[in-house]
């Protein structure tokens, strides 16, 4: 579905990317894990078209994005969750919701909301909310509902856990397994590797901008190596 | 009476303000810069209705809609060729950018229509409305102004508010980078922001010049930077705030001219806003975005 093929990607003379190759096959939930500034955020903004690589190709369901303009991307089926959630803190709950589905024609079908508010049901409570007065968890179950409002083939999660009490992590990594049961994809990147390597089908491991290990997400959780460097054993 | 007039004036001059304050905010809003040459967009839809309605002797509501079909134009170009290849840049050479701009603007008028100053005949013609039995009389050119303030603002709200195109600048305007991830064209979007502010403009600069019939090639420059006191004073970045800006400003001036002294009305004005500014630095309705985590 999404093949990453060796890509390269510079902030200014920086080399934050060196040559990262990986693929996400339908269904499947595919984790990137590793420490701070390994670039794992860097490789979904890349994906994003956000930044570009300077070398290497980038496809999505056969076509070619390397170079496509992030705008046009949730159209093509890719949805980001960015990391610490970005929703519009202004907005109303449901404004946020109905800019998820911005790239919808016409008016957004009742359908889609309730949806989000079936994964989310304490958004439907908190509709008519501003959206900067939710706590932290809420703000990260309205970024999710948010991207889900796109009708996404693909979906990205950029640090869901980050910030949050471990009772809530729990609630968002049980989410995205319900999101998986309903047919999506999922590409998660996480700090928490632990969480991470529970759910995945397969992950990997990126080290200073380049992949240092792949594997299934049971495979990499027994790893000695993963566990000395990650799991904290 | 005497005081319920000076009122009428200064909230005529205020609604001028405040239809100029809005495309200042809403630019500000969206490409977090202020864009200088705002006034003279102003200035150059003051020309272009005067020389549809006296040199072409076309109807004086065309002249108004050739006046923000031009300034509308010229808003989206200055954003492209000036604004645009300088979105990454810091904000310093975006403000020097928009001063150049503005004095390309008014040397262009004066190559273009010579610095004599032209007579404009105000669109709504000179009669005055009187009231209380003819104890307090109201000018066309006031009505007018005020109205139009008032509707401007209103579909202005309800633009931002209700409609797809609205909501979407909304979101531009707090994170571009979410905007995007939604599929917003963040590009498309700020020239719909400019295209908006600068058809206002060629308003304001009618109903300015209706008002005050001199018209040269710098008589945008000092509405514009009154109007741009005006949104800082109500709240850089907040609609209402560039209204209840404007209005107050323009209240200030007027009463500041009748009853302190004409020539330091400017002063008064400034003065006031200096003091807002220390008690309430983000403008009476600029919001503090508090961010929870």
């Amino acid at each position: 579905m999404l093949s990453v093929e060796n890509i390269h990607v510079y902030y200014g003379n920086i080399h934050a990317l060196k040559g990262i190759s990986f693929e996400v096959n339908e269904r499947e939930i595919v984790a990137l894990i590793g420490a701070n500034g390994a670039g794992k955020s860097t490789t979904l903004q890349t994906i994003s078209g956000i930044m570009h690589p300077r070398s290497g190709k980038i496809s999505f369901l056969g076509e070619d994005i390397t170079h496509t303009d992030g705008y046009k991307l949730p159209a093509k089926g890719l949805a980001q969750v960015p990391e610490g959630r970005r929703i519009f803190l202004q907005m109303t709950v449901m404004e946020n919701l109905e800019m998820g589905a911005y790239i919808q024609k016409g008016k957004v079908p009742e359908e889609d909301f309730e949806n989000v508010f079936a994964h989310f049901p304490r958004l439907k409570e908190r509709r008519g909310q501003i959206a900067g007065t939710l706590s932290g968890g809420e703000q990260q179950m309205l970024a999710m509902g948010r991207a889900l409002m796109s009708h996404p083939k693909l979906l990205m999660l950029d640090e869901p856990s980050m910030g949050l009490a471990p009772i809530l992590v729990e609630e968002i990594f049980n989410i995205i397994q319900e999101f998986h049961a309903a047919g999506a994809t999922i590409l998660l990147v996480e700090q928490n590797a632990e969480m991470a390597l529970q759910i995945a089908d397969r992950a990997y491991v990126l080290e200073s901008g380049a992949i240092a290990l792949s594997g299934t997400g049971a495979e990499l959780a027994e790893s000695d190596e993963i566990k000395k460097a990650y799991l904290g054993g | 009476m005497t005081f319920l007039n000076y009122l009428l004036s200064g909230i005529s001059l205020g609604s001028i303000y405040a239809i100029i304050a809005l495309g200042y905010t809403m630019v500000y809003g969206i490409a977090k810069m202020l864009n200088f040459a705002h006034g003279d967009v102003i200035m150059v839809g003051a020309y272009i209705c005067f020389f549809a309605v006296s040199r072409f002797a076309l109807p004086p509501l065309v002249g108004v809609l050739a006046a923000m079909a031009v300034c509308t134009v010229l808003g989206i170009l200055v954003e492209r060729l000036a604004y645009k290849p300088l979105r990454a840049a810091p904000s310093l050479a975006v403000l020097i950018t928009a001063i150049g701009v503005s004095y390309f603007l008014q040397n262009g008028a004066q190559l273009l229509w010579t610095p004599n100053p032209k007579v404009f005949s105000s669109v709504v013609g000179t009669g005055r409305l009187a009231l209380f039995g003819g104890q307090l009389t109201v000018s066309y050119v006031t009505i007018t102004t005020i109205v139009s303030c008032i509707v401007i603002m209103v579909a202005l709200t309800l633009f931002t508010g209700n409609t797809k195109m609205g909501k979407a600048m909304r979101a531009c305007s707090e994170d571009k980078g979410a905007a995007q991830l939604m599929g917003i064209n963040v590009n498309s979007t700020i020239s719909v922001t400019f295209a908006i502010g600068s058809g206002l403009a060629a308003i304001a600069g009618v109903l300015l010049c209706s008002a005050y019939p001199n018209l040269v090639p710098t008589t945008g420059s000092m509405p514009g930077i009154k109007a741009f006191t005006a949104a800082v004073f109500g709240g850089i970045g907040s609609i209402p705030g560039a209204f209840l800006g404007g209005l107050l400003l323009g209240v200030i001036e007027i009463f500041a001219k009748a009853y302190i002294s004409t020539q330091l009305s400017d002063a008064v004005v400034f003065a006031v806003l200096i003091v807002v500014l220390l008690v309430k630095p983000t403008g009476l309705l600029g919001k503090q975005i508090r961010e929870k985590v």
